[in-house]
């Protein structure tokens, strides 16, 4: 039993690990991004697409350049047109949802779903993207501390103002986060699409951006605390689904939509326990405008 | 050397400098005043790359150069320390130093080394800082030296310093000024932006004085007193805003008068006899969130002033008075009555008011017209309204009438407060604060920003106030201005009162001591 729990949060959990740090990578930066639900969706959609026509792994990479494709959308939005952050995010959101829906009926006449495609090759019974979201993780985590690169992305999200006072050019160094952001959201969607099912669903994400996000807040924007919280949200959905097979019997009893919404009320529940000890960038959400004072 | 030659730079077609020209050689100190918005920084920020000029030039050693960015300024040997620092606060005092130019090895950021590398620097120039300290953790003081190590570390040849010692204690001042005597002596060239006459005389070898975009002279300290620069920074200006102003400002009793000629003057010392016996605003052992065990009691008549250094609670005092805060522990006594519920709404009915730290975000509404906001704390009260309804034409007639005695400009009711210059917003809601004749005034640093005239104006303000038998508290940052106006000071350090001196008392240095938390034996 434990053992198949486990084995469910290894599966569940690399969409929302992949996005969750894509979250971090973006707002450590000072920008603001709750477009990490469209960026997987397009990512979900180019991959599953892509892997009909090539392999499978190539169409996972299609899908991180879709996820960085839009996140660029919002960079030039938010970055060089300095327009609200959170609006952007919510319209790319929006955007994203009609268009993955559009294109399903438009390309491949379906409202469901894109035809099926070779899943990626199981290592060790998992996806080889699961043992990626283990690893990741730490990569992150030592950018963002142990590099210079690092050091001005932890920067620029608390004062703009200090890093180009330094010399170094605020706009491209948050561009490029921005991007990052968008392939790894855009790399949850892949995974979605390739290794948790083998195909695009009209439904997908289904919200796991927004939880991804909330997996940040809760990791207090840290990569490992982000991954951990991601991980301890697919444990919440794995738990759903462990207790829909093994107590079967607790269905007559619970209603099937409170097990449904189990992982989104625990992301509630911990957003409000933790409550005010968030500790988010100085800058985030803030427009650099280099002449104001 | 650096020429700048002809500059002109406009901001939405004002010229914030017109046709300036000004040399800075090595190894000297040339400090560059003027009144706020007289150009000073906007110049400096042309030669750091920040602003880029409408017309002029930038000259490197003779030849002329584009500066389009700080990184350009920094490699042509150009640094130069803001007003606001620009530190990262929750980096250490080395990261914040490398940040840019960061040592690495194999990809990896090597603090090991970087660190050993601005110890270098600290040692070279004499200063002591603790390196692997977070920036958040140290004092205003050691942040300031922070930003200056930044610029030296990046091999400057050229330093300069936007009103460094605005956020200073005396010692702290002292000290920067010793610093950067020992950089001259090295060679540098430093470039003092300062309002502060007297640290101006002390400092710098060259005076270059600005006003209203443009530079009106250049004078060594040795040929020229205060007065003489006052007069050159202001003169025009003040005499300009002089003619057919309202009563207001000329009704104080002692400052009056000294608005164009000796603006940085005391006043002179005939101030009214401190009244006895209890007070009207008490504080009895009373503790809040950043306030520690605070007894003080506030006489009508009286000014109370409140020295300290940022962030030693301050703020919190005003905000306890003002009823913005609640208190913990002890009492507040308001005309011999213990207080138990204190509400902004209260404090105003009892005849307490607030002329807040920031009016741009307590005491005005951008967005509102003027007489919107002055009608703003009273506004369901005549003249303000009839019954549940807006008195339009009282509302005009009283503000009308008080933007003539206060001197607002320009004397347009409906125009947007944001609209307004920082002088005049502070003007209005100076005069919207005293409009209700107030029975206690807490006064948060009603100065800052403002030219000398609107300073003058303000101060005579608080004195008319005294002179009515109102208590005031002053709580302000700049020492001077505490000192200037002050009958009583009390020093607050951490959130507790260190000292209480009155005006026979004063001495700058024992209280800047006190201002730091050093007790004298």
């Amino acid at each position: 039993m434990i053992l198949a729990l486990l084995n469910s949060i290894l599966d569940a959990a690399p969409p929302l690990i992949f996005a969750a740090l894509g979250a971090v990578l973006s707002e450590r930066a000072g920008v603001v991004n709750v477009g990490i639900e469209g960026m997987m969706r397009a990512g979900a959609f180019a991959a599953a697409v892509a892997a009909l026509v090539m392999p499978t792994p190539l169409g996972v990479l299609v899908g991180m350049l879709a996820g960085a494709g839009v996140a660029a959308i919002h960079g030039w939005l938010t970055i060089s047109l300095r327009s609200d952050q959170v609006v952007s995010g919510m319209a790319i959101n929006l955007v994203m949802l009609a268009l993955g829906t559009f294109l399903l009926e438009a390309v491949f006449n379906s409202p469901s779903s894109t035809p099926a495609i070779t899943q990626l090759p199981l290592v060790f019974g998992h996806s080889p993207l699961t043992w990626l979201a283990l690893v990741l993780p730490f990569v992150v985590h030592f950018v963002i501390q142990h590099t210079a690169w690092g050091l001005r992305l932890r920067a620029v999200g608390e004062k703009p103002q200090a890093v180009a006072a330094m010399g170094v050019r605020v706009g491209p160094l948050r561009f490029g986060a921005v991007l990052l952001s968008g392939a790894l959201a855009g790399l949850g969607g892949a995974a979605l699409s390739t290794a948790t099912l083998d195909r695009f669903e009209h439904h997908m994400p289904s919200g796991l951006g927004f939880m991804a996000v909330a997996a940040m807040v809760f990791g207090r924007w840290t990569p490992l605390g982000a991954a951990g919280a991601a991980a301890f949200f697919a444990f919440g959905n794995a738990l759903r689904i462990g207790l829909a097979s093994s107590a079967p019997q607790l269905l007559e009893v619970v209603p099937k939509g409170v097990l449904l919404a189990l992982p989104y009320a625990l992301t509630l529940v911990v957003l409000s326990v933790q409550g005010a000890k968030n500790v988010a960038p100085a800058a985030l959400g803030q427009p650099y405008d280099p002449e104001l004072r | 050397m650096i020429e700048l030659r002809h500059i002109t730079k406009r901001f939405n077609g004002v010229a914030a400098l017109e046709d300036v020209s000004l040399e800075v050689k090595p190894g000297e100190r040339l400090a560059l005043i003027g009144e706020n918005g007289a150009g000073k920084s906007s110049l400096m920020n042309v030669l750091y790359g920040l602003y880029q000029p409408d017309q002029g030039e930038v000259c490197f050693d003779g030849q002329v150069v584009k500066v389009k960015t700080p990184a350009e300024a920094l490699a042509r040997g150009v640094g130069m320390v803001h007003q606001h620092f620009t530190l990262v606060p929750t980096l250490t005092v080395t990261e914040n130093v490398v940040l840019g130019h960061e040592p690495t090895k194999a990809g990896r950021l090597d603090l090991v080394r970087a660190r050993k590398e601005v110890d270098d620097t600290c040692a070279k120039f004499g200063f002591q800082l603790d390196t692997g300290a977070v920036v958040r953790e140290l004092s205003v003081g050691s942040q300031q030296k922070v930003e200056i190590v930044k610029a030296l570390h990046r091999g400057v040849k050229t330093l300069i310093l936007d009103e460094p010692t605005a956020v200073l204690t005396p010692q702290e001042a002292d000290e920067l000024f010793a610093v950067t005597r020992r950089l001259s002596d090295e060679g540098l060239a430093v470039v003092l932006i300062s309002h502060k006459l007297k640290e101006v005389m002390a400092f710098s070898t060259r005076i270059a004085v600005m006003r209203r975009g443009k530079k009106v002279a250049e004078v060594v300290p040795g040929e020229t007193s205060p007065e003489h620069l006052a007069q050159l920074m202001i003169s025009l200006s003040s005499r300009e805003r002089g003619e057919g102003r309202g009563e207001g400002p000329n009704q104080a009793p002692p400052s009056s008068g000294a608005v164009p000629d000796q603006p940085l003057t005391r006043p002179p010392a005939t101030l009214s006899p401190l009244p006895q016996g209890e007070g009207t605003l008490q504080l009895t052992h009373l503790t809040a969130q950043g306030l520690h065990d605070l007894t003080l009691t506030l006489h009508p008549g009286e000014i109370l002033g409140i020295a300290g250094v940022d962030g030693n609670g301050q703020r919190e005092l005003a905000e306890v008075l003002t009823g913005l805060r609640p208190w913990t522990s002890g009492t507040l006594t308001f005309e011999h009555a213990p207080i138990t519920r204190w509400t902004p709404h209260l404090a105003r009915a009892h005849g307490v008011t607030h002329i807040p730290e920031d009016r741009l975000r307590r005491a005005l509404i951008t967005d509102l017209t003027v007489e919107e906001n002055v009608s703003l704390g009273r506004h369901t009260q005549p003249p303000f309204a009839k019954g549940p309804l807006i008195d339009f034409p009282g509302r005009r007639a009283l503000t009308t009438s008080l933007l003539e005695t206060n001197d607002v400009r320009p004397r347009d009711p409906q125009l947007r407060a944001g609209g307004l210059s920082g002088g005049n917003q502070q003007k209005l809601v100076v005069g919207r604060e005293l409009d209700s004749n107030p029975k206690v005034l807490i006064v948060v640093q009603p100065t800052r920003g403002l030219d000398i005239a609107a300073v003058a104006a303000v101060r005579a303000q608080l004195f008319t106030q005294r002179a009515r038998g109102c208590a005031v508290l002053l709580i302000s940052l700049d020492l001077d201005e505490v000192l200037e106006l002050s009958d009583r000071v009390l020093v607050m350090y951490a959130g507790r009162i260190t000292g209480e001196f009155t005006r026979a008392q004063f001495d700058e240095r024992v209280l800047g001591r006190r201002m730091l938390g050093v007790v004298d034996a």
